[in-house]
């Protein structure tokens, strides 16, 4: 499909304090019991985009990755991982790994994108438009993923749905305007030559940028070489390519090459772009086009690229795990009303309990719950709405309501849990009571603690 | 009836069925409170001027009529008596379900005051629509007003609806085919609300800027450039009251619809209802007249055309739409080309072409003339050989034989061209004299215009025009009556913008050009805008960096003038010197200055002082400048807190004596030595400006010469305290 995928895995993410550690960097955090990466690399092979690069911040956390990736993915799969050094941004991690770029376009998602929108989709559009980005959105979830965390439940009700404003052509198919980050907070800017070329803008701001875009790789190369201050692809070279829409500077040495490679090559270009034209049900042309005619109508003379949205419908689910509040979410969701992105698990579907678990007299597990392989759990538990990970040994008279318990936990007996996210490796003593806690990994609660709201962690040493 | 109906009102508006018993009214503006017409309109209201050879004013009652509206209000200012003569002595006077009542008025001069005028009549009982008497239109009234009703009652605020078509202005000139400013409106693609209406947007800025509330509160929005605003509004009786409320509002979107949209306390909203098979537009300028003529004639405001408009005389419509009265007498080798009107009466002679024109009742046209795109309104007179091209000509105006208007010339009432005579492109002719002051406000300058309304123009004319003829005879040519008005400054360059005359190539070809130029500094600016903060913060800092450095220079001279004023009024009104250090503080707080300009500005000032105090011979100068530095030292001593600042004092004496008071320069040491005595200056500081200046060239030391006897000393004394 000469369709290369670049996955921004990621590393060490602040945001998600104490849940990453260097044991699980941020790819490989558990939603329902498999790495957040997993639903991106499994979307992607359903959509048979197979040429993967996922580029890992930091060698360790690569090196993870990796062994996951290489376990998971026998076959089917072409992964390449690549390390880069941390803190580069997005625009610098693909500047890193520019030279192993090869194919026509690329298609660059996120690797916290816990998503069923199918990337081919994302792809087609970009292929139709003949695009040099298309940018895939989706509505802002209802649960919401707030930039601020855990924390942040009041200023989310108060900014509620303001995560991107997108400026739309009046067909939805083209992205005319995105501003993200601080530019929000700010009366909106709006370019005046796009909107003078389009007619009317429609200015959306229930729509979240997913962090899923496809580039033609000319036009990514071209920026990040150029624009060697770029440090992020959703804030500087998305809106770059937004904003230079009409007035191209991308395109010029793709062009010039087509040149150099001889005449015949040109007029097979000619050909596609006619046959893009066609596929782009092109009975009008689009506006890029009007406007790089001269008024006469004879020779285009203002070089211009297109940018493309791709809409993802209303049901469709779409969240990015990029802080703990979306961590708990997806967790939740993904057991729960998204549970399709489960598709291959074979348990019953309102209760999915791993192989082997060992469950105490008079314990109930209730729907929406995950427990993991080799999990035992004592006597007369209660646990509804939770993840519980693999390994784990949880005591009797034990209550886990909306929690996400990872791997090799162990529980005393009467421990209280709500709302909490308990790492690998914790120990929590006899009658321990946590509520919306977070729990770092090897962490040691003592016996009869009670937390509220509290992050514990160990110490770095 | 007044008071009583008034009372009754709230109350009905809230039952729908009795709404329906209001019946529904207009109020007709038929004044534009704008110039963009002149020089005709100073002798003929804008609503009364030809429009294919019917007056506009009859255009939007035939609408009014048409749409239901069963009572309007005309609204009448500038040649008033003009209006309410024609509408009585024309059909609207005698209809049985449509009245038309005149409003007069002398002293308004905006429609903010007309309105305020109407709501102290107390006319107006319910919903109204709200029109000006140039526009155009045949949309049905009927879903916009079911529309607002249904809004108003579900929203009290909902209170005007305003009508909106779809236009897209061109790409090169940014102006709608009405020769309209761009326009952008913000309306919400649900309930229609319009957000935000920007007509005058600033050609150099290269965005738009939305209110982050807006996309705060509306989660979808869409920014139009494609619209046009029809200046048709439903209104409901709120507006009225408002515009009495707000006695600044003047320009209906200007001042009202902008500040209703800005001011969020009253929460009043503003609706828009878009129209699309149906025709509407309004007569703004010449070239809205021009593109509106041509739509009537091409029958895009059908049933409002000439032919069913004009009823009794009887008007053929001919192949090509060339429109023709019944008694038209025209030559059998005249070419009478496609989308013409020939009007009644009109006489048309041999070769003569004619195409895509209006011409009026009356006219006689030679042999050989060529006329393409011009409005020729009644009794006009063209000799043969003539060429007029998208010209307008009014009544009664006589062109001699061979000559020559060009592209947008306008021709006043009964002005007169001379053989061969070529007016040249552009051009505004009129028999009266231009005024001589342009207010650079248009809406007010009415004012003086409607002090004249009362008399017709032909009588003052020929008052006026009889000494000059010799004047105005060399200005159009021989046997030429008229002047030709001068274009004002910078409005030379857009006059072709709104003209009749279509928009010449070359200037087309400018304009592109020059739009790409911007169009790369917008990209370039983009850059700044929206890269990555840093880089935005960098960029601004460099750019206010510069400007700092700009304006500190400007700066300072002004601060320096301030101390120097500060200082003569304290020496003259005798202020204590503690008054004087606070009044110099504060000056180089608001200044944004360093004690070390403080310093340097109150030496200046004194020896400046010095300077201009009489005297005769050096000594006494020397003399003058001791009193005043001995006077005055407390002062210059409480911004001197350092030797930077003691230095700064030597350099401006030192840059005094070279350029501003020379005749300092003898008494260079001698002053020196009195400020050291003084201890305003540190043997310190001196020592330090002499070091300073040793690697200086020749010319910069003539001072440090000058003075060498005493650095010497001062040397010499240091070196004694130092052995005692």
């Amino acid at each position: 499909m000469d369709f290369q995928v670049v996955v921004l895995a990621g590393g060490n993410s602040k945001n998600l304090n104490p849940l990453v550690s260097k044991d699980v960097p941020k790819p490989l955090l558990p939603v329902a019991n498999r790495p957040v990466l997993y639903y991106v690399l499994h979307q992607l092979g359903q959509s048979n985009l197979k040429d993967l690069i996922v580029v890992v911040e930091g060698e360790d956390a690569a090196l993870l990755v990796g062994g996951w990736i290489s376990k998971t993915f026998v076959d089917g799969l072409h992964v390449e991982i690549a390390a880069v050094p941390e803190d580069i941004g997005t625009a610098g991690a693909l500047r890193a790994i520019s030279h192993h770029l090869t194919a026509k376009d690329i298609l660059v998602v996120s690797g916290d994108l816990v998503s069923d929108v199918p990337p081919g989709a994302v792809a087609a559009t970009h292929r139709r438009h003949d695009a040099a980005l298309t940018a895939m959105l989706c509505s802002v979830p209802v649960s919401g993923s707030s930039d601020s965390g855990s924390s942040g439940g009041k200023d989310k009700t108060k900014k509620s749905g303001r995560y991107n404003i997108i400026g739309l052509d009046p067909c939805k198919q083209f992205l005319l305007h995105i501003a993200t980050g601080d530019e929000i907070e700010k009366d909106s800017r709006l370019q005046k030559h796009i909107l003078h070329a389009v007619g009317q803008m429609e200015i959306r701001s229930d729509l979240m940028d997913a962090h899923m875009y496809a580039f033609k790789r000319s036009a990514l190369q071209e920026v990040l070489d150029q624009k060697d201050t770029f440090q992020s692809l959703k804030q500087d070279v998305v809106p770059y390519l937004v904003r230079s829409q009409l007035k191209s500077e991308v395109l010029l040495n793709g062009i010039s090459q087509a040149e150099e490679n001889g005449n015949e090559k040109l007029s097979s270009l000619n050909n596609q772009v006619l046959v893009y034209q066609i596929l782009a049900n092109a009975s009008t042309p689009s506006f890029h086009e009007r406007y790089s005619m001269e008024p006469d109508g004879s020779s285009q003379s203002r070089k211009t690229h297109k940018c493309c949205a791709y809409i993802a419908s209303n049901s469709s689910y779409c969240v990015r795990l990029n802080s703990i509040q979306a961590f708990m979410d997806i967790n939740r969701d993904v057991t729960g009303e998204a549970d399709h992105l489960l598709s291959d698990t074979s348990s019953d579907r309102d209760n999915i309990i791993g192989p082997s678990p060992k469950l105490g007299a008079k314990t109930t597990v209730g729907p929406q719950c995950i427990l993991g392989e080799g999990s035992e759990i004592g006597d007369k538990c209660q646990v509804k709405r939770s993840v519980i990970g693999r390994h784990c040994r949880i005591g009797s008279h034990v209550k886990i309501v909306n929690s996400v318990v990872m791997n090799h936990v162990t529980i005393g007996d009467g421990c209280i849990i709500q709302g909490s996210v308990i790492c690998n490796n914790v120990q929590l003593q006899e009658r321990v009571v946590l509520k919306d806690c977070l729990v770092g990994a090897g962490f040691v609660v003592t016996m009869g603690n009670e937390y509220k709201g509290e992050s514990l962690a160990r110490k770095e040493k | 009836m007044g008071a009583q109906k008034k009372s009754a009102t709230p109350r009905v508006s809230e039952d729908p069925e009795d709404l329906a018993r209001n019946p529904l009214q207009a109020i007709l503006l038929a004044d534009s409170f704008a110039t963009t017409f002149r020089p005709i309109t100073l002798e003929r209201p804008k609503v009364l001027l030809p429009l294919v050879n019917i007056p506009m004013i009859d255009y939007t009652l035939a609408w009014l009529e048409s749409a239901g509206v069963e009572e309007v209000f005309v609204f009448c200012c500038a040649h008033s008596k003009q209006v309410i003569d024609y509408l009585e002595s024309s059909q609207w006077s005698s209809k049985p379900n449509f009245i038309v009542t005149t409003i007069e008025s002398h002293n308004s001069i905006s429609a903010g005051d007309a309105l305020r005028l109407i709501y102290e009549r107390n006319v107006i009982h319910g919903d109204f629509v709200l029109i000006s008497g140039d526009t155009v239109s045949n949309m049905l009234l009927t879903e916009a007003l079911q529309e607002h009703r249904e809004r108003k009652k579900k929203d009290a605020n909902a209170i005007m609806t305003m009508v909106v078509k779809q236009s897209k202005p061109s790409p090169i000139t940014q102006q709608s085919r009405l020769g309209t400013d761009e326009l952008f409106m913000a309306i919400n693609p649900v309930t229609k609300q319009l957000l935000c209406y920007e007509d005058k947007a600033e050609y150099s800025k290269g965005f738009i800027s939305l209110d982050k509330t807006l996309i705060a509160d509306n989660p979808s929005i869409i920014l139009h450039n494609d619209k046009q605003d029809c200046y048709i509004d439903i209104c409901s009786q709120e507006v009225l009251s408002l515009f009495t409320d707000n006695f600044d509002y003047q320009h209906l979107r200007r001042h009202f619809v902008k500040g209703l949209l800005v001011d969020d306390i009253m929460g009043y909203k503003i609706f828009t209802h878009e129209i699309h098979s149906s025709y509407a537009a309004r007569i703004d300028n010449f070239r809205s007249y021009d593109t509106i003529s041509k739509d009537i004639i091409q029958r895009w405001t059908y049933p409002f055309v000439p032919d069913i408009l004009s009823g009794s005389t009887a008007i053929k419509v001919e192949r090509q739409g060339t429109y023709r009265a019944s008694d038209v007498t025209v030559s059998r080798s005249a070419d009478i080309g496609s989308f013409t009107f020939i009007g009644q009466g009109t006489k048309i002679g041999n070769d003569t072409k004619i195409s895509h024109s209006v011409v009026g009742e009356g006219c006689t046209i030679g042999s050989n003339v060529t006329i393409e795109g011009c409005y020729i309104w009644n009794n006009v007179t063209i000799e043969d050989g003539c060429q007029l091209r998208h010209a307008i000509v009014c009544d009664g105006v006589i062109m001699k034989s061979g000559a020559v208007l060009q592209p947008g010339v306008i021709l006043s009432f009964k002005v007169v061209v001379g053989q061969q005579f070529v007016v040249p492109a552009y051009s505004k002719v009129s028999l009266l004299q231009q005024p001589t002051h342009l207010d650079s406000d248009e809406e007010l300058e009415y004012a003086d215009n409607t002090s004249g309304t009362g008399e017709p123009g032909s009588d003052k004319l020929n008052g006026d025009i009889t000494p000059d003829l010799s004047e105005t005879a060399y200005e159009l040519g021989a046997g030429g009556v008229g002047y030709i008005w001068s274009v004002f400054e910078g409005v030379q360059d857009e006059e072709w913008r709104q003209s009749v005359a279509p928009i010449p190539t070359d200037k087309l070809i400018k304009l592109m050009l020059e739009k790409d130029e911007d169009d790369e500094q917008l990209t370039q600016d983009g850059n700044v805008f929206s890269a990555s903060g840093e880089l935005k913060a960098d960029s601004d800092d460099n750019g206010s960096g510069d400007d700092d450095n700009e304006d500190s220079g400007d700066d300072y001279v002004f601060f320096e003038k301030e101390v120097e004023a500060t200082f003569l009024r304290a020496v003259n009104e005798n202020v204590k010197v503690d008054h004087a250090v606070l009044e110099v503080n504060a000056l180089r707080l608001s200044y944004n200055m360093a004690s070390v300009d403080c310093a340097g500005a109150i030496f200046y000032s004194m020896m400046k002082l010095a300077v201009e105090s009489p005297h005769n011979s050096a000594s006494e100068l020397h003399k003058n400048a001791a009193d005043i530095i001995t006077k005055w030292q407390k002062l210059l001593k409480s911004f001197l807190h350092d030797i930077d600042e003691e230095i700064e004092v030597v350099l401006k004496f030192e840059e005094m004596c070279l350029e501003s008071a020379r005749e300092f320069a003898a008494l260079f040491p001698q002053i020196l030595h009195l400020l050291y005595d003084k201890e305003i200056l540190q043997e310190d500081a001196i020592l330090k400006w002499a070091d300073e200046k040793e690697g200086a060239d020749a010319a910069d030391k003539v001072f440090l010469k000058h003075s060498e006897k005493f650095i010497q000393w001062l040397k010499e004394a240091e070196e004694e305290d130092e052995d005692e």
